[in-house]
């Protein structure tokens, strides 16, 4: 198969931001993603030990940005898969700030990068997602790049 | 909480403390719901196979949030975890033990920060390592 799977639509998407989407983290949503991995770390659940700590108040937990909740509207691709199946490839988180409790955060997601490779499955299509999130107070706190891979 | 962890304390090579994991179905329903991702494959079984899995499997990124509490514990209060990449390599199935390992690469003081590089990565009960990871933490100096 010598056929090209990324098109000329797929590479006209790469970097075009897709609309902000706004997100409130509560305290309750913090408490609820670490009981969800057993990490009982009082900086994410106690309110009165975290004010006496650095950060003054509750903070989220790292792995809070990698759930989908925490995604913008999508890659903003306007184009069709070419395979059926989707696998979550990996990606990197990169914190900035600390994310408090009652932050309201803004959200933008961007296609990244879109690479094919020759697979044990024929062509994949590893899709590379840039998100970045930015505070009430106009200030970067995370990004991150996530790759899905499409079969 | 464990005892804070400086930048003097630590050595390349070594290893950091290990934080042991045995997700259940039930975790993985709890991650679903608490991180809002709901692909089939993570609960129903029959949609798992239908896919052509061996069983249900453990979510990608409730693996690398395992990641993230190794290196929140590690680091402590004072410390601050900078980045985080993994790769989902080999699959996880519930029931199985994950074990969270993670040993430094790397120590450097830059910007006036006090660097630590390291090498993490989830092992299941066969010793392979299911999601191969690096990350950059920020530690407190004695100074």
């Amino acid at each position: 198969m010598a056929e090209e799977i990324i098109t000329e639509e797929m590479k006209k998407a790469i970097g075009v931001p897709s609309e902000p989407v706004t997100i409130e983290i509560e305290k309750g949503m913090i408490r609820k993603f670490a009981e969800s991995i057993e990490d009982p770390n009082p900086l994410w659940q106690d309110e009165g030990y975290a004010k006496k700590s650095r950060y003054g108040g509750i903070i989220a937990p790292p792995g809070l940005l990698m759930g989908a909740e925490m995604r913008g509207q999508g890659m903003g691709m306007s184009f069709q898969l070419p395979g059926p199946q989707i696998l979550d490839g990996g990606g990197e988180w990169e914190y900035i700030k600390p994310i408090k409790s009652g932050d309201v955060l803004t959200v933008v997601d961007k296609l990244h990068d879109l690479r094919e490779r020759e697979g044990r499955m024929g062509k994949m299509l590893f899709i590379v997602t840039e998100t970045t999130w930015t505070n009430q107070h106009g200030e970067l706190v995370a990004r991150a790049l996530g790759t899905l891979i499409n079969y | 909480m464990a005892k804070q962890v400086y930048y003097e304390d630590v050595e390349e090579g070594k290893e950091i403390p290990q934080l042991v994991k045995n997700p259940t179905t039930q975790q993985l329903v709890k991650w679903a719901g608490a991180s809002g991702d709901y692909y089939q494959i993570h609960y129903d079984k029959d949609f798992a196979l239908a896919a052509g899995l061996p069983n249900i499997i453990v979510h990608g990124r409730l693996k690398s949030s395992f990641l993230g509490q190794l290196l929140s514990d590690w680091v402590g209060e004072e410390g601050w975890v900078k980045k985080i990449a993994v790769q989902h390599r080999g699959m996880d199935f519930p029931g199985e033990q994950l074990t969270c390992k993670g040993t430094v690469t790397k120590k450097y003081v830059k910007d006036g920060e006090h660097i630590v590089e390291l090498e993490i990565w989830t092992e299941n009960p066969r010793g392979e390592k299911t999601a191969p990871a690096t990350a950059t933490v920020v530690l407190p100096s004695r100074g």
